[in-house]
Order: structure tokens, then C-alpha cells, then sequence
């Protein structure tokens, strides 16, 4: 150790800095599911549209997928952010820029969006695994093709891909610390600003990193039991 | 139309070498460590497996950025003087980096059979020959995509060294935005830089997967 440094844990409860904290996980959840609801219902839609007959619907959707994919996070929440309002024009760009806690809706919208084509990739996936005589029983009942994907495809897909999107779950939480670059006071927003504070960040980035594993440990807890309750009976090594 | 791009192209052009030049070790030294990392994670020596396991289940739970303030803030306590924002995003990387590349090595290893090394070996050949021309070409060839695609991540991860103020590509463009408000073409040019790299570097990938499908050695 070079430097004489003194370490101050006390960063991590005294006031007002724990409150810091436990505000910074509150946001960090909150836009964490929020960006879960949308990249969950759009990834099922899009991962869907990318296995259909239509060449054209295939091709955007693929493009969407692509795009979302290929450019880094931290670009996307920064366009949305700061080029979005723009997109509107001029008058209702103002407006949007009024709005209080823009960047936090920028945060879950921007955060779903990209979340969503990975979900889309991993319904692909699903779909891929289901075997052909699958489709051609389900149709051989009668069934439309809309109601094959809505009552038995989406379903037994979604139910193959419970480890994967597991992961995904993990990682969204993780990722909610990239919306701290649009200001979003999250929790490593708030371990950042406990050091501009107190010069003691790394009592307070290990702190957050604590915190980050337990919110991991219950995540995968969740999706444990989810998964129990779910599994497809019959299959091995589930 | 893309005026505030081509009037600071040399700037932002500057901004993304320094985004190479940062992936370029990331991926070097993540995966020579993963490597190692990789081996330990198959050791049955315990006192090699538990610590490397706990160090990878412990960083795959945290967030990159917070990992990146962490050494920046770590790493003059322990050289005893303040750090450039680039050696600090290097470690950083090199460590966060090189679990997932382990994860990647370690299940690389584990697809070579037993009953494949033991055929190598009933033919006469050495355990050096074995590894030689058996089992690290073919591990090589079954691991090569997913290597591929976490170095498009590793790539796009560099632009979280943002944070702690490393004047690469993504900060840049940040710095001109504020001088020129053009906030559409700056980010949107940006975007399309990230884009056709890991796009082209995606369509590799899929291409050794195709093959390796095609060798069914996948």
C-alpha cells in the first residue's frame, strides 16, 4: 500500500449516504423491471415475427434485431436521450425536454428496446428446438397459424428458454448502471456520488458491488422457482 | 448533412483509436487470462478451483462500469500515485474480461472426451502430440464463435471507459455534442461505426459456426 489511506466504512451507513444507497437500489430495481416488462413482451413478439412466412416482416425484423445487438448501450441511451426529443421536431422536442425525469423514462425505454433484441435472439432459438412434427401435429388439429404460435409454440418455447433468460434477467439488473451516463441516480450513480462526497469510493463501489450480488443471488432465486414450477416434465437434465 | 461529423472527423477518428487501442488489450490480455482461468476452473485441485470459482461468480454478478470505478479508485492505493483513466480501464477490462473468456475455455475443455484422448493415444501418439494435433485444434474450432462474439462485446464494452473520463470514441462524440448540439448525426454516427464493425464481425462468427456445423464438430 502506497498511499496512506485510511479507510472509512462507515460511507456505507452513516447519513446521508446509506439512504444514498438504498435509494440508488430502489431505482436500479424499479427500472430494472420496468425495462423487463417491455423487453420481455417485445422480444416474444419480435422473436416471433422472425420465424413467420412472410419474407419482408422476417427481414425487419432481423434488421431490428441486428441493430439493437451491434451498437454498444451506452450509444443507444444517448441517442435516445439527447437526439430523441429531436425526432419530433422542433416544437415537440421542447416539450419532450420539460418533462421531469426524462431521463429516467429514456432509461427503462432504452434499456427494454435493447434487452428485447436479445430476448428475440433466444426465441429464435426456442423455436429452433421445437421439432417439425410439432408445428404439423399442432395444425393437423385445426389450429390457425396465430393460434398455433399464441396457445402452443410461444408457450413450450418460452418454457425451453427459462436458463438463458435467466441470464438476461441478471443482466438487465446489471445494466441499469449504464443509465448513470444519462444522470439516472441509480446505484452506481449513487457509489459515485458517495466518492465525489467523501473521496471514500471504494468503500462505496464495494459496498454497491455487495448489494449487486445479493440482488443477483435473488433473481436467481426467483427464476429457480419459476423454473421448477414451469419445467416440462420428461425432458433431461432440466 | 453530416457537417458536425466531417468538421471533427481527425477528433472523433482519434477517439475511436483510442477505443481500438483499449479493446486490442482488453481482448489480448482477457484472453490469455481467461486461459488460465479456464484451466482452473477444470483443476481438481481445490485450493485453484475454489478461489478462481469464486472470483468468476463474483464479478459476473457486477456491473462492468462499477467494476471500472472500482480500479480507478483502487489502483492508487496500491501504486502509491494518481492513474491515467487508460492503465486503470486496461486492468479493469483484463479482469472483468477474462471471466467470461474462462467460462468460454472451460467449456472448450470439456468437450474433449476421454475416449477421444485415449484413441489419440492408442495410435502411438505422445500427450504433447495428442494436444498438438487433437484436442486444442478441435477444442479451437468448437470455441472460435463464441470467441468471436464475446470480442464484439469486449469492443462495445470499451465504451463504458466513458465513465471515468477516457477520451475514446463514444466521450468524444460527447464533447463535440456539447459544443455543436447535433445530437442526431454525432450519435447516430457513432451507432454506425459500432455497427458495421461488430455486424461484420457477427457474420464471421456465424460463418465458423456454419462451418464447424458442416465438420460436425460443433
Amino acid at each position: 500500500m502506497g498511499l496512506a489511506y485510511k479507510f472509512d466504512w462507515s460511507v456505507l451507513w452513516r447519513q446521508p449516504y446509506g439512504m444514498w444507497l438504498l435509494k440508488g437500489l430502489g431505482l436500479t430495481i424499479v427500472i430494472g423491471l420496468s425495462a423487463w416488462v417491455i423487453a420481455l413482451s417485445l422480444g416474444i413478439v419480435i422473436g416471433t415475427l422472425r420465424v413467420t412466412q412472410y419474407r419482408l416482416v422476417r427481414f425487419v425484423s432481423t434488421t431490428y434485431v441486428e441493430v439493437f445487438r451491434n451498437i454498444p448501450l451506452i450509444v443507444q441511451l444517448f441517442f435516445w436521450y439527447y437526439a430523441g426529443p429531436m425526432l419530433f421536431g422542433e416544437t415537440l422536442s421542447r416539450e419532450i425536454n420539460h418533462i421531469s425525469g426524462l431521463n429516467f423514462y429514456v432509461a427503462i425505454i432504452g434499456l427494454g428496446l435493447y434487452t428485447s433484441s436479445r430476448i428475440a435472439e433466444h426465441m429464435r432459438a426456442g423455436f429452433a428446438s421445437i421439432g417439425r412434427d410439432q408445428y404439423q401435429a399442432v395444425l393437423s388439429t385445426g389450429m390457425t397459424r396465430v393460434q398455433m404460435y399464441r396457445y402452443v409454440i410461444i408457450p413450450y418455447a418460452l418454457r425451453l428458454i427459462i436458463p438463458p433468460i435467466t441470464t438476461e434477467f441478471l443482466t438487465i439488473f446489471k445494466n441499469t448502471s449504464v443509465a448513470m451516463t444519462i444522470g439516472v441516480a441509480e446505484l452506481t450513480f449513487q457509489s459515485y456520488q458517495i466518492d465525489a462526497e467523501t473521496f471514500h469510493g471504494l468503500e462505496a463501489t464495494t459496498g454497491a458491488m455487495i448489494i449487486y450480488l445479493f440482488l443477483g443471488l435473488g433473481v436467481v432465486k426467483f427464476m429457480g422457482l419459476i423454473e421448477s414450477r414451469v419445467r416440462i416434465r420428461g425432458l433431461v437434465g432440466r | 448533412m453530416f457537417d458536425a461529423v466531417w468538421g471533427n472527423l481527425s477528433y472523433l477518428m482519434g477517439g475511436l483509436w483510442v477505443t481500438a487501442k483499449l479493446a486490442f488489450f482488453a481482448l489480448t490480455g482477457g484472453i490469455f487470462l481467461g486461459i488460465l482461468v479456464g484451466l482452473a476452473r477444470i483443476s481438481k485441485r481445490k485450493w485453484i478451483y475454489y478461489p478462481i470459482t469464486i472470483y468468476v461468480n463474483f464479478l459476473r454478478n457486477i456491473p462492468l462500469i462499477l467494476v471500472i470505478f472500482w480500479f480507478y479508485f483502487v489502483m492508487p492505493i496500491i501504486i502509491g500515485r494518481s492513474i491515467d483513466p487508460f492503465p486503470s480501464a486496461v486492468v479493469s477490462f483484463i479482469v472483468f474480461e477474462a471471466t467470461y473468456f474462462g467460462e468460454i475455455f472451460r467449456a472448450g475443455y470439456q468437450t474433449i472426451s476421454t475416449d477421444l484422448v485415449n484413441a489419440s493415444y492408442s495410435t502411438g501418439m505422445t500427450y504433447f502430440k495428442t494436444a498438438r494435433y487433437i484436442t486444442v485444434p478441435i477444442a479451437f474450432r468448437r470455441m472460435l464463435p463464441s470467441l468471436i462474439t464475446q470480442s464484439i462485446v469486449t469492443f462495445q464494452d470499451t465504451s463504458l471507459a466513458f465513465v471515468i473520463g477516457l477520451p475514446e470514441f463514444v466521450r468524444r462524440a460527447s464533447i463535440v455534442d456539447n459544443l455543436e448540439v447535433a445530437s442526431i448525426q454525432l450519435f447516430g454516427f457513432v451507432g454506425i461505426v459500432f455497427f458495421i464493425i461488430c455486424f461484420i464481425g457477427s457474420r464471421i462468427s456465424r460463418h465458423y459456426e456454419e462451418k464447424g456445423r458442416k465438420a460436425n464438430i460443433l
